[in-house]
């Protein structure tokens, strides 16, 4: 009897599981590859070197149309850069600031603490400048996505020619992880479009590969300390029910 | 006495709680007790500075505007800084003074990086109000400093305590001369 | 007698004023627990748990969380990456609220199962689906808090069922929201509800509690205790058994919290609010979607709330529905059948609502409604007329002794 509930309360958890992936899977033939990822498994951590040249990806191919609001530059830290590099890229920048004495506001060099600038001022002003369609944020895509991770990679290499029976808009573009196979952003990564300088290939599946590391990063910063502090929070807690389960059976010992 | 326990002559502690003194059974509430207390941290932690707060703990101020007995007031750490450009009365009066017979002995040189400009938090010693004196016509106390109106404690042309209930002298925040203008608070 | 029982001179002054060590005593030693519980009797107090838990970093969590629409998907992403330690506490909360409906779901199949709901613990099974329902709505609000995707449909889907009301359908609508769309008061408010209804939940409980310690704890075998051989004191019995349940609970919370935060909630919930565009897939949080699948059945809106509700209150009637004096489905053979079809038409629902409302989802969607008001309102009645139950035992102690099988 025992034994028979436990396994439908697993049953129960198990298809609560399921129903969840099942959920996701959205209209059209959406193909998904699977890419291989550090910062998977209870032991994933964040590859820096991956990180750096994705979040060069981000700066040279992505960043003309997608923002990142909620990162700082001094969340840059997080990919290996000390303080005077992360000072040098936030100078790149120019941030609003003010109102100064006057009542103006102004545009300074961005300092550590300001968050990056985003391309356009507003969710307006971007659609009328992509046709209508709006350059999603990106420093939440990689959790905002199903299968975050691998979505991302095989989106950005999904773009193919359109199958026959497939007709693509003007301004569209044919996509195999795309819910519905067609897509407002143009393709863009081909190979070579960035000079990486730590001088690794600049491979299509390689650029796609850094950029989802540093999207994936971007997401969910504290992975690391999450699963780190998980391994040991699992252990104790394992050693915990031996010992209680142990304490258990000495109490009961005169029960039964 | 209600005892439930069906064992026979049940009276005493160990009978009613068997296994009270066992290695396991004890080394189980202990460790119960351990991880409890563990998860307290990160609860109390919440409550310190966020990360995005200590980013923000540095203020550039552009001091080479204010006038010659003119005093500005910016904001750093979300408290006022007062920055006042001293006259000449004013440093010699801080300096006439013998330090060694005030409540809170400091030289005015050690407070200051140049003895024209006086960098303090405009933060009473007290309880913490924001003392008069920064605009012209404002009190600024018998010794021609700040005033805090709270409860009445004097600070002199260096931001000293000289009389009221303050403990200490108005606070110095760290900080540099990025340029001959411009200076960075924290 | 109460004094002397303490040999700390403090406990007893203490004790001799305000008699609070001599209640918890009272509790931990003279209060009789049958001795047959198996473990299925550890959720009630790991569902009390797991209140602690939401009540403790929910508190902490509206220290760092502002309740405006321009603020509340930032504030949260605040704490998620500057706040001390803000992911672990918003993660706890959201994995908690997921693990409480666990153990209060498998804490009502228990109840159905050991048939805890009859007399003379009526009132203590209805308590129980009164903070059900608080929770139910607890859980509703704190899921708009964040102001995603989900939030933001999830609440101006649920807030329009009451649209189906006639007449003052839609002025009720328009009470809830504060205006004319989901939008800040309807936030403001739910954050205020969301911070007071636990607090409800936990004077409904200590009702639960009262109600429960009147006639003590159902068992197994669901006859009562004859006397001092059946029972045993709550301490240290029940509280090292209720320990090996708690370090389970928490292990099992920590895999999910530390390894897999975010697979009970929807990606849609990290996008922020949009009130100009509803998600392709819009789904309420799982533990809702039995309910969903039930409104969701019945073509007619009106007729799919009022379901959906009876769906929870045919519960509070559930004592009355179920005649059988015999409590325990061990001693019940066709009413032990009918239970496992319910959980499975349960999960069913469950999976169904989560499916979208089309094609053949739709019509087993309607079989698995029908089964379970036929389970209620039809086969319980029968059963108690025509089952035919297995004998009893004579007491607990006796099948104890015979087969240890129902106790650990």
């Amino acid at each position: 009897m025992r034994r028979v509930l436990i396994a439908a309360a697993v049953a129960c958890l198990a298809a609560v599981g399921l129903s969840t992936p099942v959920l996701a899977a959205g209209a059209g033939s959406v193909k998904l590859q699977a890419g291989e990822w550090s910062f998977a498994g209870p032991f994933g951590y964040f590859d820096k070197g991956a990180m750096q040249r994705g979040f060069q990806v981000y700066r040279e191919v992505c960043a003309g149309c997608h923002g990142m609001e909620y990162i700082a530059f001094r969340n840059l830290a997080d990919l290996g850069y000390n303080e005077a590099e992360i000072k040098a890229i936030a100078a790149e920048y120019e941030v609003m600031d003010g109102p100064d004495d006057e009542g103006e506001m102004f545009m300074r060099p961005a300092r550590p603490a300001d968050l990056m600038p985003t391309p356009y001022r507003n969710d307006n002003e971007a659609r009328a400048n992509n046709n209508g369609a709006l350059p999603p944020d990106l420093s939440l895509i990689a959790k905002a996505r199903a299968n975050g991770a691998d979505y991302l990679y095989s989106l950005i290499l999904g773009y193919d020619e359109a199958p026959a029976d497939v007709e693509v808009p003007d301004g569209m573009y044919y996509n195999s992880a795309y819910s519905g196979n067609l897509i407002a952003m143009p393709q863009p990564i081909y190979g070579d479009d960035v000079e990486y300088t730590d001088g690794a290939p600049s491979t299509p599946e390689g650029l796609a590969s850094d950029l989802t590391h540093f999207l994936m990063w971007a997401a969910e910063p504290k992975m690391e300390i999450r699963k780190r502090i998980g391994v040991a929070a699992v252990f104790f807690l394992s050693i915990f029910l031996i010992m209680s389960y142990l304490a258990k059976r000495r109490v009961w010992a005169e029960i039964h | 006495m209600a005892n439930t326990n069906s064992k026979p002559g049940a009276s005493d502690t160990d009978v009613r709680d068997p296994g009270r003194r066992d290695f396991i059974v004890v080394a189980t509430y202990a460790m119960g007790a351990v991880g409890a207390a563990a998860v307290t941290w990160p609860l109390i932690d919440q409550m310190n500075p966020a990360a995005d707060t200590l980013a923000l703990a540095s203020t550039e101020v552009d001091v080479s505007k204010i006038a010659e007995g003119q005093a500005i007031t910016v904001t750093w750490r979300g408290k006022p800084v007062f920055i006042r450009h001293r006259t000449g009365d004013e440093i010699a009066r801080a300096n006439a003074i013998d330090s060694a017979e005030l409540r809170h002995p400091e030289e005015d040189e050690i407070r200051v990086q140049k003895p024209e400009l006086l960098v303090v938090v405009g933060v009473c010693t007290h309880l913490g109000c924001v003392p008069l004196g920064q605009k012209t016509g404002e009190v600024k106390g018998e010794y021609d400093g700040w005033f805090c109106p709270c409860h009445g404690s004097h600070y002199d042309t260096s931001g000293r305590i000289r009389k009221g209930p303050a403990p200490t002298n108005l606070e110095v925040p760290p900080y540099s001369f990025l340029s001959d203008s411009v200076i960075r608070i924290g | 007698m109460a004094a002397e029982k303490f040999s700390n001179p403090v406990v007893r002054w203490v004790d001799h004023r305000l008699p609070i060590f001599s209640m918890l005593d009272h509790e931990k030693y003279d209060y009789p627990v049958p001795k047959n519980l198996n473990y299925f009797w550890n959720f009630g107090v790991l569902a009390g748990m797991a209140l602690v838990i939401m009540i403790v970093t929910g508190i902490v969590l509206a220290m760092n969380y502002t309740a405006h629409v321009d603020h509340a998907f930032s504030s949260v992403e605040r704490i998620m990456r500057d706040v001390n330690h803000g992911w672990l506490i918003r993660y706890i909360h959201m994995n908690t609220a997921s693990f409480f409906f666990i153990v209060v779901y498998i804490h009502i199949f228990r109840g159905l199962y050991y048939g805890s709901y009859k007399a003379p613990r009526e009132l203590l099974w209805m308590l129980g689906v009164v903070i059900f329902l608080l929770m139910m709505a607890t859980a509703f609000m704190g899921y708009v808090l964040p102001w995603g995707q989900m939030s933001f449909w999830g609440a101006t889907v649920i807030t329009n069922l009451f649209s189906a009301i006639p007449f003052v359908g839609e002025s009720i609508v328009t009470f809830l929201w504060g205006g004319f769309s989901v939008d800040n008061p309807t936030l403001n408010r739910f954050f205020s509800l969301h911070y007071l209804m636990p607090f409800v939940i936990a004077g409904v409980v200590v009702l639960h509690i009262i109600a429960l310690h009147r006639f003590g704890s159902n068992n197994p075998i669901g006859i009562d205790a004859k006397g001092p051989q059946d029972t045993i004191s709550f301490h240290p019995y029940y509280t090292i058994k209720d320990m090996v349940g708690v370090a389970m609970f928490l292990l099992l919370l920590a895999v999910a919290v530390f390894f897999f935060p975010n697979a009970m909630g929807h990606p849609d919930n990290y996008i922020p609010a949009n009130p100009m565009q509803t998600p392709a897939h819009i789904v309420p949080e799982w533990y809702f979607l039995p309910f969903y699948a039930i409104l969701r059945a019945v073509p007619d809106k009106l007729g799919g709330v009022l379901l959906m509700f009876a769906a929870i209150f045919v519960l509070f009637v559930l004592p009355w529905l179920d005649r059988s004096p015999v409590r325990s489905a061990r001693f019940r053979p066709m009413f032990r059948i009918f239970f496992w079809l319910l959980f499975i038409d349960c999960i069913a629902l469950g999976y169904l609502g989560g499916k979208p409302a089309e094609g053949i989802y739709v019509l087993l969607s309607r079989i698995a409604t029908g089964w379970y008001f036929l389970h209620f309102l039809v086969l319980l009645p029968m059963l108690s007329i025509f089952e035919t139950t297995k004998p009893l035992p004579k007491s607990i102690s006796e099948p104890v002794l015979a087969t240890a099988k129902g106790v650990a």
